[in-house]
C-alpha cells in the first residue's frame, strides 16, 4: 500500500467528519452526536499522520528516532494534561478554559510557521506570505487568549488604560507587517534574530491588544481569537500542503467570525467597539434619584405564592451559578410543575459569562432545554405572567436601559420582568450590578426583594411548598 | 501504480479556501443562541487538527531549535484538540429535552 494515498484518504475523511459534525452541533437535538462525529475525524487524521515517519525529508533522517520520541512525549503530555484539566473544570469556568485551549492551537500554528521560516523550508511568495501571516495571527491568538484566560480567571484584575495605547498598537502592527513583507521580499532569507524579533513582537502585540478590554466584553474577544486561530491553521495548512488543515482551519475561521458578530450583536456591542473602546469609560454621570424603597419578603411566602400562580417566569443570572443554586432551583421548578404551574426560563443573551453559558449551567442541573427561552421569544409573555422571579441577575432586568438616556446601560435590550403582576428578586444584599448602575426595578410597587444566598432561598421555598402540600415530614 | 500526493497551490488552494469559508458561514448561520458557547468550543476543537501539521513539522525537524519548537507545537496542538473535545462533549452531554408531557 502507498502511505501517501492512505494519508490523503484519511484527511478527506477527517474533513468530511468535521463539517458533518459541526453541522450536527448546530441543533440541540443532534449536538451531542456532532462532537463525537468530529472527534472520530480527529482520531483518523492523527493516526494517519504517523505514516509521515515512513517518508521524511533527507535532512531530518538522522534525527528521525529522536523526533519520533519527542512527538510521542509531546502528544502524551498535551493530551493527558488537557483531558485531565477539561474533565475537572467547573461549568462556571468554561469560558476561560475555551480561551486557554484556543490559545494553545494558535501557538501550535505559530510553531509550524516558525519551523518553516527558521528552516527556510518554504519557497514562493504565496507560501511565504501565508506562513508569515499565519505565524503573526497564531502568535497574537496565543498571547491574547492567555490574557483573556487570566482576566476571566481573576488572575489579572487590572484593565490597562493608556491614552496613547491605540497609537502604540498601530505602530506595532505596522512594524510587524513590515518585517513580514521584508521576509517575503527576501524569499525567506532573513536572519534568525529578525525572525525571532518578529515572533516576540507578535506575542507582545497580542498582550497589548487584549489588556485594555474589560471582563464583560471578553467572550467576544475569545470568539474572535477562536476565528484567528482557525485562519492561522488554514494558512499553515497551505504552507504544509495539508488539505485537512486548510479546510478545517478556514471553516472555523469563517464560522468563528460569524459567531463573533452574532455574540456582539446579542450584547448590543459592535466588534470594533469592543476592541477599541472601553465599556463604562464615560465616567460617573448623574443617574438621578430613584423614588421609593425596597420591600423585603420572606422566601417561604414567595414560594407559596408561586405555588398558587398559574404562570411563573424565571430570569436567572450568573449569581445563580456562583451560589451553585441551579439544582435546588430545578427541584423547586419540578415542585411547581407538579402543581400545574406553567414555568418557563427566560435567558438574556449575556446571562452568564458568554452567550449560551447560562443554558449550559441550567443544563448541568438537568433543566430540559424546551422550557428555556431566548429573550426575543419570551419578552412578550411577561405581561401574562403572575410571577417573574429574578435570581442572581441585575443589569439584564434594569428598566433604566429602556428609559434613562444618561444610564451607561441605556439601549441594551433587557428582559421585561417588570411587566409581570408580581416580581421577586432573589439577591444577597442591596448592592449594584456589574455595571455599577442602581436598579429601579427593585423599588417598584410590584417588586419584592428576597434577601439571602440563592441556594438557601431555594431550599426555604421548597420546604414551604412541601409543608403546605404534604404536611411536612 | 505509484500514487502522488495532490499538490494544492494557486487556484486549487483558493477554491478550497473559498468553499470552506462559505461552508463555515452556512453551518453557523441559523444556530440558536443557546448553543453559542458549545459551538464556539466545538469549532475550537476542530482547529485542533493543527496538531497534525505540528507532527509533520516535528518529524521533519533537522536542528535542535526546530526540534524544540516542534515539540512545543505538538504539545500545544494536542492540548487544543483533547481539551476542546472534552469540554465540548461535557457541555453537550447535558442538553436534554423534557422526558414527560409533549404528547
Amino acid at each position: 500500500m502507498n502511505a501517501a494515498l492512505i494519508i490523503d484518504a484519511a484527511y478527506f475523511a477527517a474533513a468530511f467528519l468535521f463539517i458533518y459534525g459541526l453541522k450536527r452541533m448546530s441543533s440541540p437535538v443532534t449536538a451531542r452526536s456532532g462532537i463525537v462525529v468530529a472527534g472520530w475525524g480527529m482520531v483518523v487524521a492523527v493516526l494517519a499522520s504517523f505514516l509521515y515517519t515512513l517518508d521524511v525529508e533527507e535532512a531530518a533522517k538522522p534525527h528521525l528516532t529522536t523526533n519520533i520520541i519527542l512527538a510521542a512525549v509531546a502528544l502524551t503530555l498535551g493530551l493527558g494534561w488537557a483531558w485531565w484539566s477539561g474533565k475537572k473544570v467547573a461549568m462556571t469556568a468554561m469560558p476561560q478554559m475555551v480561551a486557554l485551549y484556543n490559545g494553545m492551537g494558535g501557538g501550535a500554528a505559530a510553531a509550524i510557521a516558525a519551523i518553516e521560516l527558521f528552516g527556510h523550508k518554504t519557497h514562493g511568495s504565496v507560501g511565504l506570505s501565508l506562513a508569515v501571516l499565519g505565524g503573526l495571527i497564531g502568535s497574537v491568538s496565543l498571547s491574547g487568549s492567555l490574557i483573556a484566560w487570566a482576566k476571566l480567571d481573576g488572575r489579572i484584575n487590572k484593565t490597562l488604560r493608556l491614552s496613547g495605547l491605540q497609537a502604540i498598537n498601530g505602530s506595532l502592527l505596522v512594524v510587524l507587517l513590515g518585517i513580514g513583507a521584508y521576509t517575503v521580499y527576501l524569499h525567506g532569507g532573513v536572519t534568525m534574530p529578525v525572525l525571532g524579533l518578529f515572533f516576540a513582537l507578535a506575542l507582545v502585540y497580542g498582550v497589548m491588544m487584549t489588556m485594555p478590554i474589560g471582563g464583560a466584553d471578553m467572550p467576544v474577544v475569545i470568539s474572535l481569537y477562536n476565528a484567528f486561530t482557525g485562519l492561522a491553521v488554514g494558512f499553515e495548512g497551505y504552507v504544509l500542503n495539508n488539505p485537512a488543515l486548510m479546510i478545517a482551519g478556514m471553516v472555523v475561521g469563517s464560522a468563528g467570525t460569524l459567531l463573533t458578530l452574532l455574540m456582539a450583536k446579542a450584547m448590543n456591542r459592535s466588534v470594533s467597539n469592543v476592541l477599541f473602546s472601553n465599556f463604562g469609560a464615560t465616567g460617573d454621570e448623574e443617574q438621578g434619584e430613584i423614588q421609593g424603597s425596597m420591600r423585603p419578603v420572606d422566601a417561604g411566602d414567595a414560594g407559596i405564592n408561586m405555588r398558587y400562580a398559574s404562570k411563573v417566569i424565571i430570569a436567572p443570572g450568573y449569581g445563580l451559578a456562583v451560589a451553585q443554586a441551579q439544582h435546588k432551583l430545578y427541584e423547586f421548578v419540578k415542585l411547581l410543575q407538579d402543581n400545574d404551574v406553567d414555568v418557563k426560563f427566560a435567558i438574556h443573551p449575556v446571562a452568564g459569562r458568554m452567550p449560551g453559558h447560562m443554558n449550559v449551567l441550567l443544563a448541568e442541573a438537568g433543566v430540559p432545554y424546551d422550557i428555556i427561552y431566548d429573550m426575543e421569544d419570551i419578552n412578550g409573555e411577561f405581561k401574562e405572567a403572575d410571577v417573574a422571579i429574578v435570581i442572581g441577575a441585575n443589569d439584564t432586568v434594569n428598566p433604566a436601559a429602556r428609559t434613562n438616556k444618561s444610564s451607561p446601560i441605556y439601549g441594551m435590550p433587557i428582559l421585561n420582568v417588570d411587566q409581570a403582576k408580581q416580581v421577586y428578586v432573589v439577591k444577597r444584599g442591596q448592592g449594584k450590578g456589574y455595571s455599577g448602575v442602581e436598579n429601579e426595578l427593585f423599588f417598584r410597587d410590584n417588586t419584592n426583594m428576597v434577601y439571602g444566598d440563592a441556594q438557601k432561598v431555594m431550599v426555604a421555598m421548597i420546604q414551604a411548598v412541601k409543608s403546605l402540600d404534604g404536611g411536612g415530614h | 501504480m505509484e500514487y502522488a500526493t495532490t499538490v494544492l497551490t494557486g487556484f486549487v488552494a483558493l477554491y478550497i479556501f473559498m468553499l470552506a469559508a462559505f461552508t463555515g458561514f452556512e453551518i453557523i448561520g441559523r444556530v440558536p443562541s443557546i448553543l453559542h458557547t458549545p459551538l464556539m468550543s466545538g469549532s475550537n476543537f476542530v482547529h485542533g487538527i493543527v496538531v497534525v501539521g505540528a507532527l509533520w513539522a516535528l518529524l521533519n525537524a533537522s536542528s535542535t531549535l526546530q526540534q524544540a519548537i516542534g515539540f512545543f507545537g505538538v504539545l500545544l496542538g494536542a492540548g487544543n484538540a483533547a481539551g476542546g473535545y472534552v469540554v465540548t462533549e461535557r457541555m453537550l452531554e447535558m442538553f436534554k429535552p423534557s422526558d414527560k408531557k409533549k404528547g
